[in-house]
């Protein structure tokens, strides 16, 4: 699915952006630090994934990208020539070649238009001197380009009259009204429906590959990530910690924090067979992001790290190239340690027999069953677990 | 074929129907669910948005609110002294002593289960004092201290209100709140969506956890198939309102005996497998309105054939499962794939093409 798409010319890229909030409280006016010092480049005909948890800073990206919110820092380049303070005019222009695509197609579409308004409109903006039967044929080109077909038969219907992806089509449909090189999609397959997610996300790639439009594919699953995109950037607290081809990424992640997205994510292959215990029996407190007003000092991710070293709460790691294209900020690979990261089984957070402890500590009631498995809280126990978690990579851990 | 020894019979749900009253008639939500579940066992709810899963969950508990109503059916708990109580016929007040003492139910929205205006220590000791009603004040926020330390939330957040605490320690303290009176049966709707992947795994290790350690069976209702392979005992796929397979979760991810299933277990893209191009089912789940007469997964089934639109399949043992399928009977098992002449699945040719 992948191809070499880095040799495309740069439609749309990021500098070192920077978005920090205001907020003004009882304390006084904090700062939110939500989007620290992120590049972020799309490519002609190239899909890229952005992965993070919720506040990781994902859609603050992709609004700054939109123009929706100015930037703090840094500078936006739209076919290399810089992006500022846009409005009016220019604003339609930057608008033209940049689209947004939004996650809830229940609500972005205004319920009282049928779809040809919903398209023409989004048409005529953008080409006013377009005549109606020019617009017409524009709308029902449209519908067909996402596969709504016979466009006839959908073009006088209203929103309430299709289901969940057919209105993520008409979305996209609307977006690409405007012909433009970027579209930005936050999140565009979460709120359908699992049945229809891989259809809307084939056609996404069918975009690419037939109209060569650069999409930015906002999400939290990261094995849908890796499904259509190209290339993964992986953000955790504001910041963009790894990045690259998205094989590389999935099979040889290098940052911790993309080794625990990996390793929490529900993989099926892992053990369909082993009894459900045995594969969270390692899963002790995988603990929270930091608050983004006093985000720790270095690394963000060194108060969740299993690597975390001395220099990780004191400077900030630089971005550092592993393998071509692909690259990560963290002081593994400056100060060594990095194969760490494609070890088997990987301890994240507070361990399991902390958590154990003090579950039986805590426990108001009478244990109601015989624990059949043993007890875990035993330390002789825990060891074995150790030992045969090298095993365990057969179910599909990262591979060197 | 399960992964654990599992108890005696705990809930035995019979032929449960749910119907919504409307305007135009009655929609039947859920159609003649019929499954029986173990002491400890956890078993799978997965559907789409619709199917009907939601509904059934509030249906055991007689949770579910007008228009719906529970049309035909039975739910019969078995205590553990040997008594049988079907729940289906009981009034609020009869069912009082049996819910939150043996069924608890987490809800869907952690966000909007929790009293906003109380502290957490106070909705822990309304839950225990209407069921203790001996407990003191005292007692019953000791007890609440403890219940959250259960799952990982340090004791001074009785104090907390819900707004002070992130999404996923107010997750975990309605999983302790649920688990107030030493339940026998947890139901989970969706209880890690609003969560991220992270915390979900968190969630889930502390569940089996202390699953482990209590013995509560769970039934663990979500859309996301592969969570619920990695962790239920049994899984049943809704459909529809019916559930259209049920058995053990290795069984349905290796060789499902309903095409939905099939369908639905092919929708998620493989984290490390290698990638080849997948597509997901044609078409929209039919209208509950305006049900098809045979099968309900007729007009998107790859491999329906002409009986399938007038023959409504029952669900049958099939080897370790039980399925609602016509393929899985041996007259039918080698009729041809019909022609279909279906818009919905014309138009995803188009994306595939």
């Amino acid at each position: 699915m992948s191809q070499t798409t880095t040799d495309q010319p740069v439609v749309l890229e990021a500098r070192n952006v920077t978005k920090h909030f205001e907020v003004r409280s009882k304390e006084g006016v904090r700062v939110v630090r939500a989007v620290e010092g992120v590049d972020l480049q799309l490519h002609r005909g190239e899909i890229v994934a952005m992965v993070g948890e919720s506040g990781s800073g994902k859609t603050t990206v992709a609004r700054m990208l939109s123009l929706y919110y100015p930037v703090t820092e840094g500078e936006i380049l739209l076919h290399g020539k810089p992006v500022t303070k846009v409005s009016g005019g220019a604003a339609k222009d930057y608008y033209a070649q940049v689209q947004l695509l939004f996650q809830d197609p229940f609500a972005s579409l205004n319920s009282l238009k049928s779809i040809r308004h919903i398209l023409s409109r989004a048409v005529r903006i953008h080409s006013p001197r377009l005549g109606r039967e020019a617009v017409e044929e524009k709308v029902l080109a449209l519908l067909d380009k996402v596969a709504l077909t016979p466009a006839s038969q959908y073009i006088d219907k209203f929103p309430h009259e299709l289901s969940g992806g057919q209105r993520q089509r008409i979305v996209i449909a609307r977006a690409l009204a405007v012909e433009p090189s970027v579209m930005l999609g936050d999140e565009p397959i979460s709120m359908l429906d699992v049945s229809i997610r891989l259809d809307v996300l084939n056609l996404l790639t069918h975009l690419r590959d037939e109209e060569g439009v650069a999409l930015l594919y906002i999400t939290h699953d990261i094995a849908s990530a890796r499904y259509i995109a190209d290339r993964i950037n992986v953000m955790y607290a504001g910041e963009m910690v790894e990045g690259g081809p998205s094989e590389s990424v999935i099979h040889t992640p290098q940052h911790p924090y993309t080794r625990l997205l990996l390793d929490s994510s529900p993989n099926p292959d892992r053990g369909i067979d082993s009894d459900q215990g045995s594969l969270f029996d390692e899963v002790g407190d995988l603990g929270e992001p930091p608050s983004l007003i006093e985000p720790p000092a270095g690394c963000r991710f060194n108060p969740r790290c299993p690597f975390a070293m001395q220099i990780c709460t004191t400077d900030k790691p630089e971005r550092t190239e592993v393998t071509p294209g692909h690259w990560a900020r963290c002081h593994l690979h400056t100060v060594g340690g990095a194969e760490q990261l494609l070890q088997p089984s990987i301890q994240f957070g507070i361990p399991v027999e902390h958590v154990e402890a003090q579950l039986d500590q805590a426990l108001p009631f009478e244990s109601s069953t015989p624990d059949t498995l043993g007890d875990r809280a035993d330390g002789a126990e825990t060891q074995t677990v150790v030992a045969e978690s090298e095993s365990t990579s057969q179910f599909g851990g990262p591979q060197p | 074929m399960s992964r654990r020894e599992l108890g005696e019979v705990l809930l035995e749900v019979n032929d449960l129907s749910v119907d919504y009253l409307t305007l135009k008639g009655a929609v039947r939500a859920v159609d003649g669910a019929t499954f029986t579940l173990r002491r400890g066992e956890i078993l799978g709810v997965a559907g789409e948005s619709g199917s009907g899963k939601s509904t059934l969950t509030t249906a055991i508990l007689r949770l579910q609110r007008p228009p719906a109503v529970t049309a035909a059916g039975q739910v019969l708990y078995h205590d553990q002294d040997g008594t049988v109580t079907d729940l289906v016929p009981r009034t609020d007040a009869q069912l009082r002593s049996i819910r939150w003492d043996k069924l608890a139910i987490v809800m869907q929205s952690a966000m909007d289960a929790l009293n906003p205006v109380k502290r957490l220590g106070d909705q822990f000791r309304d839950v225990l004092q209407l069921h203790q009603p001996k407990m003191s004040n005292r007692e019953a926020i000791e007890r609440a201290q403890d219940l959250l330390a259960m799952s990982g939330i340090p004791r001074d957040r009785v104090n907390s209100y819900p707004h002070e605490m992130s999404g996923g320690m107010r997750q975990r303290a309605l999983i302790s709140l649920a688990l107030a009176c030493d339940p026998e049966l947890v139901i989970m709707d969706e209880p890690t969506t609003a969560v991220d992947v992270v915390m979900q795994r968190t969630i889930m290790g502390q569940v089996l956890r202390l699953q482990r350690k209590l013995g509560f069976a769970i039934i663990f209702v979500t859309h996301d198939l592969s969570l619920l392979l990695e962790l239920s005992d049994r899984l049943a796929i809704m459909y529809a309102g019916k559930i259209v397979e049920i058995g053990p979760a290795a069984q349905l991810y290796r060789d499902p005996k309903h095409p939905y299933t099939q369908a639905l277990r092919d929708s998620f893209p493989p984290l490390y497998a290698p990638l080849v191009k997948m597509s997901g089912i044609p078409g929209t789940a039919p209208d509950l309105m305006n049900l098809p007469d045979g099968c309900s997964f007729a007009p998107r089934c790859p491999v329906a054939m002409t009986a399938c639109a007038s023959v409504r399949p029952a669900l049958i043992e099939v080897g370790p499962v039980d399925a609602a399928c016509l393929r899985n009977q041996p007259e039918y098992a080698d009729a041809p794939v019909a022609d279909r002449v279906d818009a919905e699945a014309l138009e995803m040719e188009g994306v595939l093409r």
